[in-house]
């Protein structure tokens, strides 16, 4: 689903490169959480798969695509097979939340009647039935990720990317976003999550990769978050 | 494509940004307006060009008794020298008419010309020159005329009556780039203004587009809200230039000039009428075309 040849990207005006002669695979399916201190490259790892960033050497491949060879007007259909969630939640304020997830499908060109039918059921999923109509504002941080959550997932995207979507959150919450996360999982989706949350790693105990200044130094299945600060 | 989004998104935009869009709408107007009166200028200048090139002559003076001068050193025109020009004239190609005019006839035209002038009374027929008056096919090619009869026996001098009329026509000439002058700086005016008011818009709504682009719309869905708002703000330009542009015509050339001015005939609505759509689609376009490249830059995928 994902997989990484021999990548590294190094930023202009860098001497470090970011990341660094990276190569790893994603099956389709799996939960591979992404850990690593800041500055580790975790960010960069995801921008590359969105296509956000081009790497500076080596290939890589999401969903059965060569990014290297896929002209600028194919990346959006890219960007729909890969649903996207934050730490900061990134939804619009002045749109309800039914709206919220509804925009996803409304710029892709969904007709309305699929929009009606699937929006709701999404919402149901991710256990906000009922508060269509809250704005943003009205809800906690776990139930505005869940909200970002149904968004990347209304279209039922191949793959979902989280960057560290439990960053904002309480213990609490986080144990209900990384429930909803595997039940998605269970659905057949992927899952890349890079966190910093050594609790949920070792509890969920899936696939753990390290990176360290750009380095891949630990790929481990079924993995602990590891290393001390 | 789902019409009713891009709308709805159309209409929060150019609300957000009203005070920036009546900016645009504005400064598109005035630049068009000038542009559309540069137009008609030139509609004009052409108009009287025709009408009056039509009209001139070139006119061969002949020598007359008391005529000095290097073609008049044999005195008075004789028959013969007379004959030879006009035969010589109407073997011209180039020459249309040619309309002998006697001395008498000169003087009859004169007298006519200078009624009030106390003048009239002491001329006599004598005084003034006999001449051949020349209708060309092409009128810039007085030259030919002029080369084969100044400085002859018995020609006193050639002149070309569009000589006349050059400086006029200069003028007016000189107004329309002065126009056109005009016209480039409001035009540039008015495009910076829309690439300022695309880019705010690309920037107050950076949340949507960012959201749009992570869950894979494509570049024409993200960027064609901005478009339509900038092009339609094109579009009031244009018909508010339009509206501009007939009300100064009806009250400057209709009711003003026309009024007064009998020399030569004013161009009617049948320009101004065609040169309007012209100004709306080059508003639409303008505007379209300038906050598309804008958008190139600030909505990257």
């Amino acid at each position: 689903m994902i997989r990484f040849d021999n990548v590294s990207k190094t930023y202009p005006k860098q001497p470090r490169p970011a990341l660094h002669d990276v190569s790893l695979e994603v099956e389709k399916g799996e939960f591979v959480f992404l850990v690593g201190s800041s500055g580790s490259g975790k960010s960069t790892f995801l921008r590359l798969v969105l296509k956000e960033e081009r790497p500076s050497l080596g290939n890589i491949f999401v969903a059965g695509k060569d990014l290297g060879r896929l002209s600028n007007w194919k990346v959006p259909a890219l960007r729909r097979q890969v649903g996207t969630v934050f730490q900061d939640f990134r939804l619009l304020p002045n749109k309800t939340v039914y709206q919220n997830v509804a925009f996803a499908l409304e710029v892709i060109g969904k007709p309305r009647g699929t929009i009606r039918k699937v929006v709701p059921e999404v919402l149901d999923l991710v256990g906000l039935g009922g508060k269509e109509d809250r704005m943003p504002g009205e809800l906690s941080g776990g139930e505005q990720q869940r909200v970002a959550i149904a968004r990347a997932f209304v279209n039922r995207p191949m793959i979902l990317i989280a960057d560290e979507p439990t960053g904002n959150l309480d213990p609490q919450n986080s144990v209900g976003i990384m429930k909803l996360l595997d039940r998605i999982n269970r659905t057949g989706t992927t899952i890349l999550m890079a966190t910093h949350d050594q609790a949920i790693v070792d509890q969920m105990r899936k696939r753990v990769i390290e990176l360290e200044q750009g380095r891949l130094v630990r790929d481990q299945s079924r993995g602990v978050y590891g290393y001390q600060h | 494509m789902r019409a009713q989004f891009v709308l709805s998104e159309i209409g929060v935009g150019l609300r957000r940004n009203l005070t920036m869009t009546i900016a645009v709408i504005v400064s598109v107007a005035l630049s068009l307006t000038l542009a559309g009166a540069g137009l008609l200028l030139r509609v004009q200048v052409n108009e009287m060009k025709d009408f009056w090139y039509d009209r001139v002559e070139v006119s061969i003076f002949l020598c007359g008794k008391s005529d000095h001068g290097p073609g008049c050193e044999g005195g008075e025109v004789s028959n013969e020298q007379r004959e030879g020009f006009r035969q010589e004239l109407s073997r011209m190609a180039l020459v249309e008419k040619t309309y002998y005019e006697t001395k008498q006839e000169a003087f009859q035209h004169f007298k006519d010309q200078n009624k009030e002038s106390p003048l009239s009374g002491s001329v006599t027929a004598d005084q003034l020159p006999e001449s051949f008056r020349v209708k060309l096919k092409d009128p810039t090619k007085y030259q030919v005329v002029a080369s084969a009869f100044a400085g002859r026996p018995g020609v006193q001098s050639v002149q070309d009556q569009r000589k006349i009329l050059e400086p006029f026509f200069k003028l007016l000439n000189n107004a329309q780039w002065a126009a056109i002058g005009v016209m480039g700086f409001m035009l540039l005016v008015a495009i910076l203004l829309i690439v300022n008011t695309a880019r705010v818009s690309a920037f107050s709504r950076r949340r949507e587009t960012g959201i749009m682009r992570l869950v894979g719309a494509s570049n024409l869905y993200i960027q064609l809200p901005f478009i339509m708002e900038s092009a339609i703000a094109g579009l009031l330009g244009g018909a508010l230039a339009s509206g501009l542009l007939s009300t100064g015509f009806f009250f400057g050339v209709k009711k003003g000039l026309g009024q007064q001015f009998n020399a030569f005939e004013l161009i009617g609505w049948g320009p101004v009428l065609a040169t309007l759509p012209l100004l709306v689609v080059f508003g639409v376009l303008m505007s379209a075309i300038a906050s598309f490249f804008t958008l190139l830059k600030y909505l990257k995928v």
